[in-house]
């Protein structure tokens, strides 16, 4: 697999590394962001903790209102982007670079077939 | 990605909603890019691409210009309509000189406040008044008027645009169009032309800034909203902008800081009922209101700073030092101008004074939150008709 794998509720998973350093770096995407408005905070999981597929990530706030960011795969949390503690809107401005959210060890790899790639998530967003 | 009920959802589309009601404006909110949400039964634009912080801020510095065409207006007309008006809100109508605005509210049996709104006297023989009213509120509103005061005529304004020119540069931009208008004062109103058509010009707004509301018929709307942006002072703002500006004002918003359940004396609103009208009464709920005037209020609207970096929202609960539930959270939100979160609410009065430390709680953790004066950001209204900005 390259490049990254998007879910329906727009947060994306892409795979970086070999063998036993492989992790999967999970944010949301450039239409989530352009949804959300100007992002202020962002509450970001505990390095340690295990997280499942479709379970409750992070919470971004935006100036308005505050939204759940769910897991695309199961996994543990290896590290959090902790520079978004300062600057929050790194979501907005690079949602799939410097705004990543966290980084998690995958437990199972064949819940990434169920994700859509970039041609697929395209078109979805495309249709709402 | 699922936002929380409050707000417009992320993953949904409306298109399940029922058909949403449009302003004159809609095509160009469109086309300016803005990102439209659903409220009160309307599309509005909820940001444009610049987002709700440069837009707020703009504001504060220069001219934002909002689309309010939401908002319902009205005339109240025939004999005795301010002293008949005054029977359904607690403001002093009879004492208000014509081209003057007041804030007022309709209230319930029991002094809970059905709604809020603007009533201006407008100069002339007949005696009118025209009001501006809540969106969600405006059926109901007109409703209660149309069968409690029967012998005035009520004319729902239902094909004028409502556009709020507001910020510092407001008064400078908007002479430039509607010469005369930075002659009024602070919630004064004028009438004038644009384009061959009534133009109704009012020194208001919901954002603690200088600024206008302009009413003009919806087929003008477009015409005027352009030639305002096209001025370099003014850029286009959104309902999160005016939200958040509304909330660094410490100004209301009906449905969350008041409702049927708060009165306007613990709410703080007490400036906006005349001293004859706190010794007269006269209104509805006048017994709830004049106990609270001559005790003090169980309990008082207070601004409130959370000590944390996420911002705490509507619906969060406030606890004394000994665990009690004392208040609750009205409004919450970020606050562009400082850089933090900041919410209004209720507390009991005893817990209700700027800097009394309480007690809340964001997605089980617990946040401390600190008592403020309001407004959060000075209000800086036109002291009297200024010409220049």
């Amino acid at each position: 697999m390259s490049g990254e794998r998007y879910t329906k509720d727009h947060e994306y998973v892409r795979l970086e590394g070999q063998g036993d350093d492989e992790v999967a770096v999970v944010g949301v995407t450039d239409y989530a962001q352009a949804q959300l408005g100007d992002i202020v905070f962002i509450e970001l999981p505990e390095p340690g903790a295990r997280v499942d597929k479709g379970g409750q990530l992070a919470t971004i706030e935006s100036v308005k209102a505050a939204s759940e960011v769910y897991s695309p795969i199961s996994g543990e949390i290896i590290s959090a982007n902790d520079a978004l503690d300062d600057e929050p809107g790194s979501v907005n401005e690079d949602p799939l670079g410097r705004g990543w959210l966290a980084k998690l060890r995958i437990v199972d790899a064949t819940e990434l077939e169920g994700l859509m790639d970039e041609n697929a998530y395209r078109a979805f967003v495309e249709s709402l | 990605m699922d936002e929380h009920a409050s707000s417009p959802a992320i993953a949904e589309t409306p298109t399940a909603e029922p058909a949403l009601a449009t302003t004159p404006l809609d095509a160009l909110h469109r086309r300016l890019g803005a990102r439209m949400a659903p409220f009160a039964g309307y599309s509005l634009p909820l940001h444009y691409p610049s987002g709700v912080i440069a837009e707020h801020l703009h504001t504060r510095e220069k001219a934002s210009l909002f689309d309010v065409s939401h908002m319902g207006q009205a005339l109240l007309t025939g004999r005795g309509a301010a002293r008949l008006l005054e029977t359904l809100v607690p403001a002093d109508l009879e004492s208000l000189t014509p081209g003057r605005t007041r804030y007022t509210q309709l209230l319930a049996e029991d002094g809970g406040i059905l709604d809020d709104l603007m009533a201006t006297r407008l100069p002339g023989r007949e005696e009118r008044l025209l009001l501006v009213v809540n969106a969600a509120a405006k059926e109901q509103d007109f409703a209660l008027l149309g069968q409690e005061l029967p012998q005035l005529s009520l004319t729902v304004l239902a094909g004028r645009a409502l556009l709020a020119l507001q910020g510092p540069r407001a008064a400078s931009v908007l002479s430039r169009i509607l010469p005369g208008v930075e002659e009024a004062p602070f919630m004064g109103w004028v009438a004038t032309e644009y384009d061959g058509a009534s133009a109704f010009v009012s020194r208001s707004g919901y954002t603690g800034e200088d600024g206008f509301e302009i009413s003009i018929p919806g087929h003008l709307a477009t015409g005027l909203f352009e030639r305002l942006l096209a001025h370099e002072d003014v850029a286009p703002a959104g309902l999160a902008a005016r939200d958040s500006l509304r909330l660094e004002a410490g100004l209301c918003l009906y449905g969350h800081d008041i409702d049927a359940t708060t009165d306007p004396v613990e709410a703080g609103l007490l400036w906006s009922i005349g001293k004859r009208r706190r010794e007269e009464g006269g209104f509805p709920g006048f017994a709830r209101i004049r106990a609270a005037i001559d005790n003090g209020p169980a309990r008082r609207r207070v601004g409130l700073l959370p000590q944390s970096k996420a911002p705490l929202r509507d619906g969060a609960i406030l606890t004394a030092p000994d665990g009690r539930v004392v208040g609750g959270v009205t409004s919450g939100g970020y606050s562009p101008c400082l850089s933090r979160p900041i919410a209004m609410g209720y507390a009991e009065s005893a817990f209700a004074a700027p800097g009394v430390r309480l007690a809340s709680e964001l997605r089980g953790k617990p946040v401390e939150v600190e008592v403020a004066a309001l407004p959060f950001v000075p209000h800086r209204y036109a002291s009297r008709g200024k010409g220049r900005a």
